[in-house]
C-alpha cells in the first residue's frame, strides 16, 4: 500500500447544484455495525445522492443501481470498483482482469470464467460438494451435543467454503487460512484508507506472496478450475501471462463471499424461527432461503462504478471521471421495487436482487455459491429441528462485505 | 404494454402483459408465474429461465448474444433450436402477442 492516499481532501468536497446531499460515512465503524437507518436515509433523499465526505455520487435506490450495474459503457469498471480512481492513481495490486476491466478486454476473461464455473460444471462438483456439506455437519451435530453450542461462524460458514472451493479450484490444503486474510484485504481496498484497511494490509506482503504463489500452474492440481484456466490458455483464448492473474480472481472473490453468505443466512435463520421451522418441514426450500438471505443481510454490501462519459441519471448530470456509489444492499431492500422490504421471508421469490451484482460483471461464481449455500441450509434443515442464538454474534467489520467475526448457534437435532 | 402467451408443459396457455423493455424473464416472475425462475436475475448466468419459442415468431427475436447461445448448453430440459433464455427477450411492439413454451423443468 504504497500510493497516495484516495481519500479527496481533509475537508469536505463542495456538492454539484441540485443533487441531495447525505452526510453520512458508509465506511464507518457505526455505518458498517447496523447500515440499515441510513441505508433508508440515503434511498429516501433521492434517487442519487451525494456524499460530501469522500466527494462521490452514489445511489441506494434498486433501479439506479440496476441502471448503473446495467449501463457498463457509461459505468466503467476499469478506473477501479473501489473509492480509489485508477486514472489518478496506482492500483494497489495488479489490476484484476475481470473485475476492474471494461469490454471488449473484460469479455475475453468473463467467457473463460464463466464457461468454467457454467451450471453445466458446478453439476459436476456437486456430489463432493454435498458429501463434504454432511460430513461436516454430521460432525458438528455431535460438536453441539458435547458442547451445547457451535460457533456457526468458525466451526462452519469459514470451514466449508475453505473447503469445498480450493479443493475444486485445485489448491494444496496447507496455508487457505491465507485465503481468508486476502479476502479481507481486497474486499477492505475497495473503501478507503481507513482503520479497518490499515489493519487488514499489515500483512499485505506475506499473504500476496502466498496468493501469487499459489496461481501458477505447477501449484493447481490437473482437471481442477485453476487449471483449466491454464487449458484456455494453452488453446489461445488469454495468454498465458493472465492466466495466474484470473487464478487470483478465484482466489480473491471465491471464499470471504460465500464464507459471509452462509453466516449471514445462519444469523437471519436464527433470528427468524417461525421461517427456519419452515425451512426444517420443507428442506427444498434450502435454495430459496438461501436467495432471500442474499437479499436481507447481502454479504457484499457495495461497489463503485466510474464515469467515462457525461452521465444523466434520475435528471441529475454526473460529470465524466466521477465515482459512482452504489448499494447494493440498500438496493435489496428498496420499498419501491419489494414489498416489505425488512420482511425475512424464505418463500419470497427475490430474482433481481443486487448481491450478486448484475450486468456483465454480475458475479460469476453465482452458480458455485448457490450451490454451497443450498448444501448448507439444506443440510442443517435435514438435521436440525431448532435453531437458535446461544450467545450475541458479533461482526466483523470489513469496508465492503457484511462479515461475521462469531455466531454461537445452538443446534436442536431433528 | 406488450401481450404475449406463455404455454405451460402441460398446455395451458396464458396472456401476460408487460412494460416495454422489460424481459419476458422479469414480467414472468413479477406475475407469479411458475414455470420460470430467473434465478440470476436476468444476467444470462444460469440458464433457469428456458423457453421454447414458436416457430413462427422465432426469426423475428434479436439474434442471441454468444452469452446466451453458451448458457443454453447449460438447460436441464432438452435444448432445441427454438430454444430462448427468456432474461434475454426484451419486450416490444413488434412483438406483440408473442408464443411461447415453457420446458418440463428449469433445475
Amino acid at each position: 500500500m504504497s500510493t497516495s492516499p484516495s481519500s479527496p481532501a481533509a475537508s469536505d468536497a463542495a456538492a454539484p447544484a441540485g443533487v441531495p446531499v447525505v452526510d453520512v460515512d458508509p465506511f464507518s465503524n457505526e455505518f458498517l455495525t447496523d447500515p440499515y437507518a441510513d441505508h433508508e436515509r440515503m434511498r429516501e433523499a433521492g434517487a442519487v445522492i451525494w456524499i460530501p465526505k469522500y466527494g462521490i455520487y452514489a445511489s441506494a435506490r434498486h433501479e439506479e443501481v440496476r441502471t448503473i450495474l446495467n449501463d457498463h459503457a457509461t459505468y466503467i469498471s476499469s478506473a477501479g470498483v473501489g473509492l480509489a480512481d485508477f486514472n489518478k492513481e496506482t492500483p494497489f495490486r495488479p489490476k484484476s482482469l475481470i473485475l476492474e476491466a471494461d469490454p471488449p478486454d473484460h469479455t475475453r476473461a468473463r467467457s473463460v470464467l464463466a464457461r468454467i464455473l457454467s451450471p453445466k460444471t458446478v453439476m459436476q462438483v456437486r456430489s463432493t460438494f454435498a458429501a463434504e456439506a454432511d460430513a461436516l455437519l454430521d460432525g458438528l451435530l455431535q460438536k453441539a451435543a458435547r458442547e451445547g453450542s457451535i460457533d456457526a461462524v468458525k466451526d462452519l460458514a469459514e470451514v466449508y467454503p475453505l473447503k469445498v472451493f480450493p479443493d475444486a479450484v485445485g489448491l494444496e490444503s496447507q496455508g487457505r487460512e491465507m485465503l481468508l486474510l486476502y479476502g479481507n484485504m481486497i474486499f477492505n481496498a475497495f473503501g478507503p484508507r481507513n482503520e479497518l484497511l490499515m489493519r487488514a494490509a499489515e500483512k499485505v506482503k506475506p499473504v500476496t506472496q502466498w496468493i501469487m504463489d499459489h496461481c501458477r500452474r505447477e501449484m493447481l492440481a490437473p482437471g481442477g478450475f485453476g487449471d483449466m484456466i491454464y487449458q484456455a490458455a494453452d488453446a489461445g483464448e488469454i495468454s498465458l501471462d493472465e492466466a495466474p492473474l484470473l487464478v487470483r480472481s478465484f482466489l480473491s472473490a471465491g471464499v470471504d463471499t460465500t464464507v459471509n453468505g452462509i453466516g449471514n443466512a445462519l444469523l437471519c435463520l436464527a433470528q427468524h424461527p417461525e421461517q427456519y421451522a419452515r425451512l426444517h418441514a420443507d428442506p427444498s426450500l434450502a435454495r430459496p432461503a438461501f436467495e432471500e438471505a442474499l437479499r436481507y443481510e447481502s454479504a457484499v454490501q457495495t461497489f463503485f462504478r466510474t464515469t467515462a462519459v457525461a452521465a444523466e441519471i434520475a435528471g441529475i448530470a454526473i460529470p465524466a471521471g466521477s465515482k459512482v456509489l452504489t448499494f447494493l444492499a440498500a438496493a435489496n431492500r428498496d420499498p419501491r421495487h419489494w414489498p416489505e422490504p425488512d420482511r425475512f421471508d424464505i418463500e419470497r421469490r427475490p430474482t433481481g436482487h443486487m448481491a450478486f451484482g448484475s450486468g456483465i460483471h454480475g458475479c460469476v461464481g453465482q452458480v458455485v455459491a448457490r450451490l454451497e449455500g443450498e448444501l448448507i441450509l439444506g443440510g442443517i434443515a435435514r438435521r436440525v429441528k431448532r435453531l437458535s442464538l446461544a450467545g450475541e454474534p458479533t461482526r466483523r467489520l470489513n469496508n465492503t462485505l457484511r462479515a461475521l467475526g462469531s455466531l454461537p448457534l445452538k443446534l436442536e437435532p431433528a | 404494454m406488450i401481450s404475449f402467451i406463455l404455454i405451460s408443459h402441460d398446455g395451458r396457455a396464458t396472456t401476460l402483459q408487460g412494460a416495454e423493455g422489460h424481459s419476458v424473464m422479469q414480467t414472468a416472475v413479477s406475475q407469479g408465474v411458475k414455470g420460470i425462475v430467473g434465478e440470476c436475475g436476468g444476467s444470462a448466468m444460469c440458464a433457469t429461465c428456458h423457453v421454447y419459442v414458436d416457430e413462427a415468431w422465432r426469426d423475428r427475436l434479436a439474434p442471441m448474444l454468444a452469452t446466451e447461445a453458451e448458457m443454453l448448453e447449460c438447460t436441464s430440459s432438452e435444448r432445441r433450436p427454438e430454444s430462448r433464455l427468456s432474461c434475454q427477450i426484451k419486450l416490444s411492439a413488434q412483438l406483440e402477442g408473442l408464443v411461447l413454451r415453457l420446458p418440463e423443468s428449469q433445475q
